[in-house]
């Protein structure tokens, strides 16, 4: 006990100790707070415009009356096609990955483009979109283009979790069933997507979530619609956007549909990836 | 890989005679599949590889009219149609720098809480509730940092920098400004706390690789625990964890809608973090809906500068991921 004396070596050694680990505490506790105080926030100023004219009516003049109606089906079109784009392609281009490309050098550059294009700033998305098809199509803006500068989000997502999950089914199942002489084709189709299915599942559902929070994409794309729009070729409400302009503005009634706006998509984008989440087997956390 | 064999088999099989049809109809099948699927392969590339050419060819104009100065110069008038980008540039790197100053710390710390400190049952939880911050999206950080942390910032934070380390010579220049609340430093802090879920999950997922007989090694030569994850976790997970900050700064980068509520969108080249400035991000969100021309050609090009500056930052990440699962799986 000699050695815990203040001064000696051993007492110096035990402080830092302390104090590193108080501070790695302390780390996790802000981590938290911070969390708790977005939640927060969301819940007390959301929570005062959710009422059923959120659902029932579209977004008003300054200073009136009115819900989201416009921008949630505009949300919810145009991440829906999104989806059927994507998540399509993501699932083709993983499963070449896992079955076909293997650990060839092609195949390693392409999981290498997609890992940079799955955490590219998705405004370079909307302007690589804005000049593929508005600029092309003489500067009009449309639900289509929204669309797809989200596919482009949803495709990396879906094409990296196929691939994983892919690789993840034992090489025992594939060889029974080619060894029965079934065509490959219905080796992937039939037993590997099964055996994959939760996890493409999961992939896709994680890209929905992170789709439907996006506003930088749709800013050029889809740019934004005041009134009830159902026409695909032209300009189209979506949750984030209306959120965009109306958090900005002065008025107090936009200001509140942007906070309810706000409630309602983090409740949707954590129920998602909550949803996503469980579907997933748990891996084992322990090397060694 | 197991499947380069097996196809090999069926390519060989249409040699044997009893269903010469149905096989040349698998075959034929098998074929397709394969084509169909390596051409969506294509598309991925493809769409990179177009992206970046896209904005390239759309900036052209601006390059041709401005010249290098569009990137030396900090002019930045649309109205007399002078684009020298140097203001968004700086104003990019600085936010991204404060974020990282703030959020490696942190996410160290956190990491270290989550493998070694916390007891077991905590772990789980604590991990899952971090990575929520990450689905949470960002113009709703976007909308808190304006509603909630400028007032903050106002009342608290920027007076105290002003008084206290803005009196210092040198770095004081830093901390001296108006009491506004927006500006580099708020979306430097607003974005801190968006990558931390990155980072700590990369830092975390890496020091679990880590060896248990490493560990009890050194707690065996009666190394602490702080010393433990110091000179053994670190060292043998380096390069994943600089790879994992490096994904954190890609991200902290290309971020749009949280700092353009927050910086304060001014043009104008500042030392100081406390004054308004812009981003790339942010000023391609706010002004591109009404420029024309040059104004938008300009635009396209800063979005291009963006996308290469986070390509080489994100390659460089994976890089360095890449080179500890290596060692792992050898």
């Amino acid at each position: 006990m000699n050695g815990l004396a203040p001064g000696t070596l051993l007492w110096r050694r035990q402080l830092t100790n302390a104090l590193a680990l108080a501070a790695s505490c302390l780390a996790a506790v802000i981590g938290l707070a911070l969390l708790a105080w977005i939640l927060w926030t969301l819940v007390s100023k959301g929570l005062a415009g959710l009422d059923w004219t959120l659902f029932t009516r579209d977004t008003p003049p300054p200073m009136a009356e009115g819900g989201l109606r416009n921008a949630l089906y505009g949300s919810a079109v145009m991440c829906g096609l999104a989806i059927l784009v994507g998540a399509p392609l993501g699932v083709a281009a993983g499963t070449w990955l896992a079955e076909y490309g293997g650990q060839r050098r092609i195949a390693i550059v392409v999981r290498f483009v997609n890992d940079i294009l799955l955490s590219a700033p998705s405004i370079v998305l909307g302007l690589f979109v804005y000049t593929l098809l508005v600029m092309h199509g003489g500067g009009r803006f449309s639900a289509y283009a929204g669309a797809l500068a989200l596919a482009f989000i949803v495709l990396p997502v879906v094409l990296r979790t196929t691939d994983e999950r892919l690789r993840l089914v034992p090489a025992q199942m594939r060889e029974a069933a080619l060894s029965l002489g079934v065509p490959q084709w219905k080796v992937v189709v039939q037993v590997l997507y099964r055996s994959a299915s939760a996890g493409i599942v999961t992939g896709i559902l994680l890209a929905l979530a992170r789709i439907s929070g996006e506003t930088a994409p749709l800013l050029f794309t889809a740019f934004g619609n005041l009134y009830w729009n159902s026409d695909l070729a032209r300009p189209m409400a979506s949750v984030p956007v209306v959120m965009y302009q109306f958090a900005g503005s002065p008025y107090a009634n936009w200001q509140a549909l942007a906070w309810a706006g706000a409630l309602v998509l983090a409740a949707f984008v954590l129920l998602t990836s909550l949803v996503a989440r469980a579907l997933l087997p748990r891996r084992g956390l322990i090397h060694d | 890989m197991n499947a380069i064999p097996a196809s090999a088999a069926l390519q060989a099989a249409p040699a044997a005679p009893p269903r010469p049809g149905r096989d040349r109809r698998d075959a034929r099948a098998d074929r397709w599949f394969r084509r169909v699927l390596a051409a969506t392969v294509a598309v991925v590339l493809l769409a990179l590889a177009s992206a970046a050419l896209s904005m390239l060819w759309g900036g052209r104009e601006a390059l041709q009219s401005q010249g290098l100065g569009f990137f030396l110069s900090a002019d930045w008038n649309p109205v007399e149609n002078r684009y020298g980008a140097l203001a968004p540039i700086a104003g990019t790197l600085a936010t991204a720098f404060v974020a990282m100053a703030l959020a490696v710390p942190l996410s160290f710390g956190i990491a270290v809480f989550l493998t070694e400190v916390a007891p077991r049952w905590v772990r789980g939880p604590v991990g899952s509730a971090i990575e929520l911050l990450a689905a949470i999206p960002s113009i709703i950080y976007g909308m808190w940092g304006l509603f909630v942390l400028v007032p903050v910032m106002t009342a608290h934070v920027t007076p105290w920098l002003n008084a206290h380390l803005g009196t210092l010579p040198g770095v004081g220049l830093l901390f001296r400004g108006p009491p506004l609340g927006i500006g580099v430093l708020t979306a430097g802090l607003v974005l801190a706390i968006m990558v931390v879920p990155f980072i700590t999950a990369v830092m975390r997922e890496v020091f679990l690789t880590v060896p248990a007989r490493l560990k009890e090694s050194a707690h065996a030569l009666g190394a602490t625990r702080w010393e433990v994850c110091r000179d053994v976790v670190l060292p043998y997970t380096r390069s994943a964890v600089i790879g994992g900050i490096f994904l954190g700064l890609g991200r902290a980068l290309g971020e749009t809608m949280a700092v353009a509520f927050v910086v304060g969108n001014s043009v104008r080249l500042t030392p100081s973090l406390l004054e308004p400035g812009t981003t790339i991000a942010a000023l391609i969100a706010n002004d591109f809906g009404e420029a024309t021309q040059t104004y938008r050609s300009a635009l396209l090009l800063l979005g291009f500068v963006l996308f290469a500056v986070t390509f080489v930052v994100l390659a460089l990440a994976r890089l360095m991921l890449a080179r500890l699962a290596r060692r792992e799986g050898a």
